[in-house]
């Protein structure tokens, strides 16, 4: 047994509570800086099949050969050679919290992630740093088919239905981040929901990051077959480090026809995460995505979960909440491509930005040419709450189509003096009633939270509020 | 007499903007009473009722407020209302997104008069009985899509549950048709016990048929020039403010309320 040694991060933690660091107990790990080497010891650390490897280098391939993006965010800041890019934890992966090492486990306790599975989850997966250190799935799911673990498993366990559909929504070569992820991935979620199957209540992921000069690639595959239901949430945290982690994760989600599968984020990564997401799904006929993305943490988030309709009357969601505080960067949005006719998209982005924090909404709307009936709505509104800080809107229409109904709106604004004077007036002290104004700024998106989700947001909030005002 | 006294307001000199508004508020509300302040558009009303609530864009300059002994001026709004001051607004503010049900408890409970939940649910329910709002307005948000007679009630509404023990109502008549004007009249009147001092800004006597006031007080270019008894504001809707305050004083005096 490992001793349990919690490490409290210095100052930089006092407005983040996920900035603590368990001690080092990781069991292997590739040399710093990427290479063909290093991709080749991962897939070989993994045993993983001849196809795989090919892929991931033919990946790393790609990466090296794309320049850095420079139509979004700054991303001077991150060193490619600094950072390790497989950590694996344990030895082993474990059904059971009793035999996740005791460090780790404390971990996810304090993370309050096994009681959250007692209490409300379906499934669990933990990833802490490279690897997925506990799963299970509720035995009744599991007796219907529904398959849930990390992808690793799914590749090994469930090579057909893996292969088919690895890879396929979001190809390696689609930029320069996904390339990357496509060849040093690991770890992740895979999912597969048989036909007609509704998982009632949610399965959640959890992600970790507990190294220093980290990076995390999880590979995510979500497949929903016909009529099925599946709720899926994601939540992530990391210490705070002087240096930066990355995490640029991979989500392909393939909704069959009159599938149902809603994704929720709340990202929450500590002020030096580079948090660079490529997120995608493909909707068939009568299939309906819905993306619910909340990015409160990181220096940097790029994500714009999209959705493909696929076929005719699909339907796509994008709810999305962002924060920026001081130091921050949420570069964030929606992509909606109208492939088919009569489908139906609807965004709705809200954003906060306070200490000199910076949001941008990036959005795309596409209908192709022989789409009919399409109609859209996108709606975002963006909260200052000081002068220092910053929001901007990136709309980009692609109509191909001449039948379609498209509606855009899209509003900033500065937190009211008569709204605070008014609760203020009530007895509320001036940070309660900015927070309160706040919270019922993100109301649209935490109202799709569940219950035990929405209270967890409303307190982040509360913390990174602290101060706010003077 | 001060001893007793609620509020107790002398010379009070205030400026929003830029503009001198009050020029000298003399003004005493005891416990229990119940005072009227009329007076021609422009004359202060509004202005009297931010600076006594703490409004930051309202800059005293001169003069003292005190409630209940306690120095007002420098309290920010938040310590004047838990002092058990409590403001009715004209034009209650709308925050989306926010229910009406989660902001009463808020309040309470930064009043600290937090009630267990089903206390507190009873009372409400009780309550907005009495007012004759509907029970969908719990999870409503404050006051957004709420017509004027609904943004009028919920501001009785929160006078009912704060149960403050000074209440200024900045022409809370106004906009009210007869029937909504007696519901929140009677909401008002209930209200009121021994211990609770009103403040009814109006133009209009109707409402005071059903508050009886015990004093009348007329502002005029930022001061209280007249006070007398009910009789006063009988007079004032019968001859309007020239005869008490002299030829022209209404068209003299500034338009527009803050």
């Amino acid at each position: 047994m490992t001793m349990a040694v919690t490490v409290e991060a210095h100052e930089l933690t006092k407005d983040y509570k996920f900035g603590f660091h368990d001690i080092d107990v990781s069991v292997f790990r590739t040399e710093k800086g990427l290479s063909p080497e290093v991709v080749a010891a991962i897939s070989a650390h993994k045993n993983e099949p001849e196809w795989m490897l090919k892929f991931r280098l033919k990946a790393l391939s790609h990466f090296r050969k794309r320049v850095m993006p420079s139509w979004g965010a700054d991303l001077s800041g991150i060193d490619f050679d600094n950072i390790y890019y497989y950590v694996k934890p344990t030895e082993e992966q474990s059904r059971s919290w009793d035999d996740v090492p005791d460090s780790i486990r404390q971990t996810f306790d304090r993370l309050g992630i096994p009681e959250a599975e007692r209490k409300f989850l379906a499934g669990v997966s933990a990833q802490y740093d490279s690897e997925v250190v506990y799963h299970s799935i509720r035995e009744d799911l599991d007796k219907l088919g529904v398959l849930f673990g990390d992808c690793d498993t799914g590749l090994r366990d469930h090579p057909e239905i893996f292969r088919k559909y690895f890879g396929t929504v979001i190809p390696a070569n689609d930029n320069k981040f996904a390339a990357l992820n496509s060849a040093v991935w690991s770890g992740g979620s895979f999912v597969y929901v048989p036909k007609g199957v509704r998982v009632d209540i949610p399965l959640q992921a959890y992600f970790r990051i507990n190294s220093d000069n980290m990076g995390q690639f999880e590979r995510t595959l979500i497949i929903a077959e016909e009529g099925s239901y599946v709720h899926y949430i994601e939540g992530c945290t990391a210490p705070t480090y002087s240096s930066d982690s990355l995490h640029s994760a991979v989500v392909e989600i393939i909704a069959h026809k009159d599938a149902h599968v809603r994704y929720t984020t709340i990202q929450n990564w500590s002020n030096n995460v580079y948090n660079l997401v490529t997120k995608r799904a493909v909707a068939y006929e009568g299939a309906r995505v819905e993306w619910i993305d909340g990015n409160l943490g990181s220096k940097l988030t790029m994500k714009y979960p999209s959705i493909y309709l696929m076929g005719e009357h699909a339907h796509g969601e994008v709810l999305s909440a962002a924060f920026a505080g001081e130091g921050q960067h949420q570069d964030a949005g929606s992509k909606c491509i109208h492939v088919a006719s009569n489908t139906t998209s609807n965004v709705v982005s809200r954003s906060i930005s306070k200490g000199g924090g910076r949001t941008s909404y990036r959005g795309h709307i596409k209908v192709h040419e022989k789409a009919t009936g399409v109609r859209s709505s996108v709606r975002c509104d963006a909260l200052l709450l000081d002068e220092e800080s910053q929001s901007d809107t990136y709309p980009y229409m692609d109509i191909d189509s001449p039948d379609v109904s498209i509606g855009h709106e899209a509003t900033v604004s500065k937190i009211g003096d008569e709204q605070i004077f008014y609760l203020m007036s009530r007895g509320l002290s001036e940070s309660d009633a900015t927070a309160l104004i706040v919270n019922g700024f993100f109301e649209p998106f935490v109202k799709e939270l569940p219950m035990e989700y929405a209270v967890e947001l409303n307190r982040l909030l509360a913390v990174q509020m602290e101060g706010s005002v003077g | 007499m001060s001893d007793s006294a609620r509020l107790v307001v002398e010379g009070l000199r205030a400026r929003v903007e830029g503009k001198e508004i009050l020029n000298g508020v003399d003004l005493v509300v005891p416990t229990g009473e119940v005072h009227a302040l009329m007076g021609p558009n422009g004359s202060g009303k509004s202005t009297l009722a931010y600076t006594l609530l703490g409004h930051p864009n309202y800059e005293v300059t001169g003069g003292s407020a005190s409630f209940d002994g306690t120095d007002l001026l420098p309290l920010a709004a938040d310590e004047r209302a838990r002092l058990g001051m409590f403001l009715c607004f004209q034009y209650p503010t709308s925050i989306p997104g926010v229910s009406v049900v989660n902001f009463l408890r808020a309040a309470l409970k930064a009043q600290g008069k937090e009630m267990p939940a089903r206390e507190f649910l009873r009372t409400l329910s009780a309550v907005m009985g009495e007012l004759k709002i509907d029970e969908s307005f719990r999870s409503r948000y404050i006051n957004d899509g709420f017509s004027g007679g609904e943004k009028k009630r919920m501001e009785i509404l929160q006078l009912a549950l704060l149960r403050p023990r000074l209440a200024v109502l900045d022409e809370t008549d106004s906009g009210l048709d007869v029937d909504a004007l007696r519901t929140v009249a009677e909401g008002v009147d209930r209200v009121r016990g021994t211990d609770m001092g009103v403040l009814v800004i109006t133009h209009y006597p109707r409402i005071l048929e059903y508050l009886r006031p015990d004093a009348v007080h007329v502002l005029h270019r930022g001061r209280v020039v007249v006070s007398g008894g009910h009789d006063l504001a009988r007079r004032i809707e019968a001859d309007g403010y020239d005869p008490i305050l002299g030829a022209g004083a209404g068209t003299a005096a500034r338009e527009g309320n803050p």
